[in-house]
């Protein structure tokens, strides 16, 4: 499959140009940046209320066949066989060098089924490469009249509750097939900004009717790409092509977390995907890298690209994600560092247009998630 | 006197034959969105038209002030480091970044005027 050069839209792109969006080019794709309540606030009305995010551009991707949860473990850190009915799981596409191809999430839709969402720049690349591994046993469809929004915030389960009133027994991670108005929706109590939230696979022809629907409350407004950056980048989230890249294993991105026990050292099913030797060597022994929270003193913005130095001026590590945090009213910053230049009481540096700044060492992330887990 | 504009959406603002207030655009500060710092240069600091002169940061990205006009810089605003939102609210009158005093008035003479600015806006 090939990419034209020409920018498309989503099926929502008329309602974000009524609603006065700034539009970029993101991904191929042309795409709201932000809206006239612009990014602080629209950030602000996410952490409150509820955002509505058009990821549409977003790779949709149904895996089918005889032996799919198995043949998708080849390719990923993470235990897919065991995963369970309607419950979704974070998963990472890794090269022959250990390396990150692209991060997704994973839905077992039963069956021999999965539904994979995989990131918009990405998605051709994964679906070749699935195509290339898995195409002798599995059926790989990549959906191109399917919408996907996302409604995140303390208030999205209201919202959607008075549509779909069992979307309320859902917990986070988890994935149900709703009618909503007859619209035929997949939805996943999942999202990208730390809030609890919803992620709502629809068809395109559909789009319009269901996105005017969530907007008709009084909570909900459309959020733009830069809001969805600034929250995922307080919420310390991982972004690929940013935190994750071909050349550093997950180990070396901090994702431990992600790869399953059973597919690690000694586990049932070890190893068995793309660079298995060099992610567990870093596994096992110390990583030498490691990605961290960094708070800048003052206000200037430290953002992705900085060098970080220590008080010698000895290069330790790079900010991969960085900027101003709206709900922290202060700049904010991942940075991969040199593990042992991650201990707190060390005075580091970021290099700014050759200004020296002082950076503070803290955990990620900067604003408490907040997933609805019963 | 009279107020002209650069193509790099900054507006010049010519107080005295060698004497100009120097800020950005309405227009500019919409691109831009919501502020979050503004680095200013030194007064004293010499400049020459096309140098990077002040560094204005968004939410989403650093932009840099392109100096409009060469000459040395005499006063900054510096409410704008400590409150970037003013160019925001009034980017042609409290969000002014810097006054100039100029080194070669004949530079005004290629800056636009309002009419040529809002049709340079509009292509």
């Amino acid at each position: 499959m090939s990419v034209g050069s020409e920018i498309r839209t989503t099926p929502f792109h008329k309602m974000h140009v009524d609603a006065g969006a700034k539009m970029v080019p993101f991904a191929g794709y042309e795409m709201p940046v932000s809206y006239p309540l612009g990014i602080k606030k629209e950030h602000t009305h996410t952490r409150l209320r509820a955002g509505l995010f058009d990821v549409s551009h977003m790779g949709q991707i149904k895996l089918t066949g005889e032996d799919t949860m198995s043949a998708l473990e080849s390719l990923v850190p993470v235990d897919i066989v065991d995963l369970p009915l309607m419950k979704t799981r974070y998963a990472l596409f890794t090269n022959k060098n250990g390396g990150v191809m692209d991060d997704l999430m994973v839905t077992n839709l039963g069956n021999n089924s999965l539904f994979l969402v995989v990131n918009a720049a990405c998605k051709y690349a994964d679906y070749d490469h699935l195509k290339n591994q898995l195409g002798a046993n599995c059926e790989v469809e990549l959906s191109e009249d399917l919408a996907l929004l996302a409604l995140q915030g303390p208030k999205a389960a209201m919202v959607l509750s008075e549509y779909a009133p069992s979307i309320k027994e859902m917990t986070f991670m988890t994935a149900k097939q709703v009618l909503i108005n007859d619209i035929e929706c997949f939805i996943t109590r999942s999202g990208y900004t730390g809030e609890d939230g919803f992620e709502i696979s629809l068809p395109a022809n559909n789009a319009e009717r269901l996105a005017s629907l969530l907007l008709s409350s009084d909570e909900v407004e459309w959020i733009g790409l830069g809001a969805r950056d600034s929250l995922r980048l307080e919420a310390g989230l991982s972004l690929y092509g940013h935190e994750l890249d071909d050349n550093h294993s997950p180990v070396e991105s901090s994702l431990n977390w992600a790869l399953s026990k059973v597919r690690r050292s000694g586990g049932q099913r070890e190893g068995g995907y793309l660079g298995d030797n060099i992610v567990l060597s870093h596994l096992n022994d110390c990583p030498e890298l490691k990605i961290v929270g960094l708070l800048p003193e003052g206000k200037m913005p430290v953002r992705d690209g900085a060098l970080i130095e220590d008080e010698d001026g000895l290069e330790v590590g790079e900010v991969t994600s960085g900027g101003f945090g709206p709900s922290l009213d202060k700049p904010i910053a991942i940075a991969r560092l040199k593990t042992k230049y991650t201990k707190k009481q060390l005075k580091l540096f970021a290099l700014v247009r050759g200004k020296r700044i002082a950076v503070e060492v803290v955990n990620l992330p900067f604003v408490k998630h907040n997933y609805y887990r019963g | 006197m009279s107020i002209k504009y650069s193509e790099d959406h900054e507006w010049v603002d010519v107080k005295e034959d060698d004497l100009v207030v120097i800020g950005i655009t309405d227009f500019a500060q919409e691109q831009l969105g919501d502020l979050v710092y503004v680095e200013l240069p030194e007064v004293g600091d010499e400049c020459s038209r096309g140098d990077n002169i002040s560094v204005i940061e968004s939410v989403k990205a650093a932009s840099d002030l392109v100096a409009p006009v060469s000459g040395s810089i005499i006063e900054v605003n510096s409410r704008l480091e400590d409150e970037p939102e003013i160019v925001t609210e009034d980017s042609m009158g409290e969000g002014w970044f810097i006054k100039v005093k100029l080194s070669n008035p004949e530079e005004l003479n290629d800056l636009l005027d309002e009419d040529a600015y809002n049709k340079f806006i509009e292509d």
